[in-house]
């Protein structure tokens, strides 16, 4: 039930009612704290790319399910102390931005 | 040649003797660089003076970097992230070369003999060998493994005696131990199957063992370098293997350790955790709590303290390990972020670099009180110029 519901917020459209603080915040943790695997700018290193491009085919369900629940296998963690789900999709639109 | 000529060359050749005479010569024994991860840029820093002297800038991605210094410690190599390698002048103020030898490094290595410069690269997986003099490539060694040749990311390389290099593939599971004796074709002898995912490595300062950190399991695989014939050992393989093993938001790094009699402190992966190992039977002795999942984990020169950093999200804390009991004797606050630590060469000082509060910190290790505070941008590794003189750094 608390993964369907995951899902269902995932298919949620983004509210951008983050404060302008928070967006500064989220920013500095996408650049260094996930950029400290993925790069800066994300090109990738011991994780993958990040870039616009290299997310293209990846589907928000997915980057959503990989940022809040880390990927087994990998040395991806789960972000899903530190982010909830407005902030995650307000990162991965991020990561879309060319 | 007319008389207003002259005097224009008089004048001019005396202003150059002049300055000549009155500029400070500078020596390098105590100087060092700041990564500046953001602005693709470096810092040349002076620690006795605890002053900023110059920065270096178009260095290309840095958001992962870290640095080895020419034996005459005139020289620095950054290594940086999109795989740019660039050689800086110390005493000039400087860029000499940059070349882009790779789509994405994590490290380097400089030989025994100062001449060769070695890249572990991520993108293609692999290690290239330059001269150190002007950066002509030498040699280039694919981590290919497997039947369908896939490449590997190589972690962890080192220089060791014997004009040696030794590195880690972390999806390869394997060590190579390269001789570069020959440079253009170097001699690589593999470990296999030396366990999950080695993630960094280190040499202990007498260059007798390499130790490698793994991810993908407990405990560390270790390599004698006196008798590589023995193979790859794995040790601290069942340390706490029903513990709850928590997320790891940030890389730990193995490059501190200290000697204090046999002692070697480590960080545990994805543990708050600082583990002390015993060298002389490389068994677990001590898991000392701490306030995080370290980063680094880093011995005074003299060994008598160890001072540990953290992952997200508790790196604003950094604490101090008492050698002599394994007590937690300190734990200071410095700042949002603290990325990197390195004390000066006889370690009365540590300098911090923190990266949120765009400014690098200069602690003193005996009274634990704040010395000096430099500014800069987002601040990551600091590295000093007698790392020249240090196997394995």
């Amino acid at each position: 039930m608390p993964y369907l519901l995951l899902l269902l917020l995932a298919s949620q459209p983004v509210v951008a009612d983050l404060s302008s603080a928070r967006q500064a915040e989220l920013l500095n943790m996408l650049k260094h704290d996930c950029g400290s695997c993925h790069g800066l700018p994300p090109k990738g290193g011991l994780g993958p790319s990040l870039m616009a491009d290299a997310i293209a085919d990846k589907t928000d369900a997915l980057l959503f399910d990989a940022i809040q629940n880390g990927r087994a296998g990998t040395a991806m963690p789960a972000w899903r102390p530190f982010l909830n789900a407005e902030e995650t999709h307000w990162m991965i639109q991020r990561l879309r931005q060319p | 040649m007319n008389l207003k000529l002259w005097r224009c060359l008089i004048v001019i050749t005396g202003w150059l003797l002049w300055s000549a005479l009155n500029a400070e010569p500078r020596a390098s024994g105590d100087l060092g660089l700041v990564i500046e991860r953001e602005t693709g840029s470096v810092l040349i820093i002076n620690t006795t003076t605890a002053s900023t002297l110059s920065r270096i800038d178009n260095l290309g991605d840095l958001s992962h970097a870290s640095v080895v210094f020419s034996r005459d410690q005139r020289y620095a190599y950054v290594f940086g992230r999109d795989g740019g390698l660039s050689k800086i002048d110390l005493l000039q103020d400087k860029l000499v070369k940059r070349i882009v030898q790779s789509g994405n490094s994590i490290g380097g290595a400089i030989s025994q003999d100062g001449k060769l410069i070695a890249v572990s690269n991520y993108t293609p997986g692999g290690v290239k060998i330059f001269a150190a003099d002007t950066l002509e490539l030498l040699a280039d060694l694919p981590a290919e493994y497997g039947d369908e040749h896939k490449r590997s990311k190589v972690v962890g390389l080192v220089d060791a005696p014997g004009q040696k290099f030794v590195c880690s593939l972390f999806e390869a599971n394997q060590i190579w131990l390269i001789d570069a004796k020959n440079p253009r074709q170097p001699q690589v002898t593999k470990f296999e199957d030396i366990g999950a995912q080695p993630y960094d490595a280190l040499l202990t300062p007498d260059g007798h063992f390499y130790a490698a950190g793994l991810f993908g399991e407990k405990g560390l695989a270790l390599l004698d370098l006196w008798q590589p014939e023995n193979g790859v050992e794995h040790i601290l393989a069942d340390y706490g293997k029903d513990d709850e093993q928590m997320p790891v938001y940030k890389m730990p790094h193995l490059e501190g350790w200290t000697v204090a009699g046999d002692l070697l402190f480590v960080p545990a992966v994805g543990q708050h955790e600082v583990l002390v190992i015993d060298q002389r039977d490389w068994q677990l002795i001590k898991r000392i709590p701490v306030a995080g999942q370290p980063v680094f984990v880093m011995s005074r020169p003299d060994a008598r303290q160890v001072w540990v950093n953290f992952a997200f999200p508790d790196n604003q804390t950094v604490q101090v390990i008492d050698v002599k009991d394994f007590s937690v004797i300190q734990t200071l606050q410095p700042g949002k972020a603290v990325l990197h630590m390195e004390f000066t060469p006889r370690g009365e000082a540590v300098w911090m670099a923190v990266r949120d509060e765009d400014k690098v910190v200069v602690y003193d290790t005996d009274s634990f009180r704040q010395s000096a505070q430099l500014p800069a941008r987002k601040p990551s590794g600091i590295f000093f110029s007698n790392r020249a003189n240090q196997l394995g750094l």
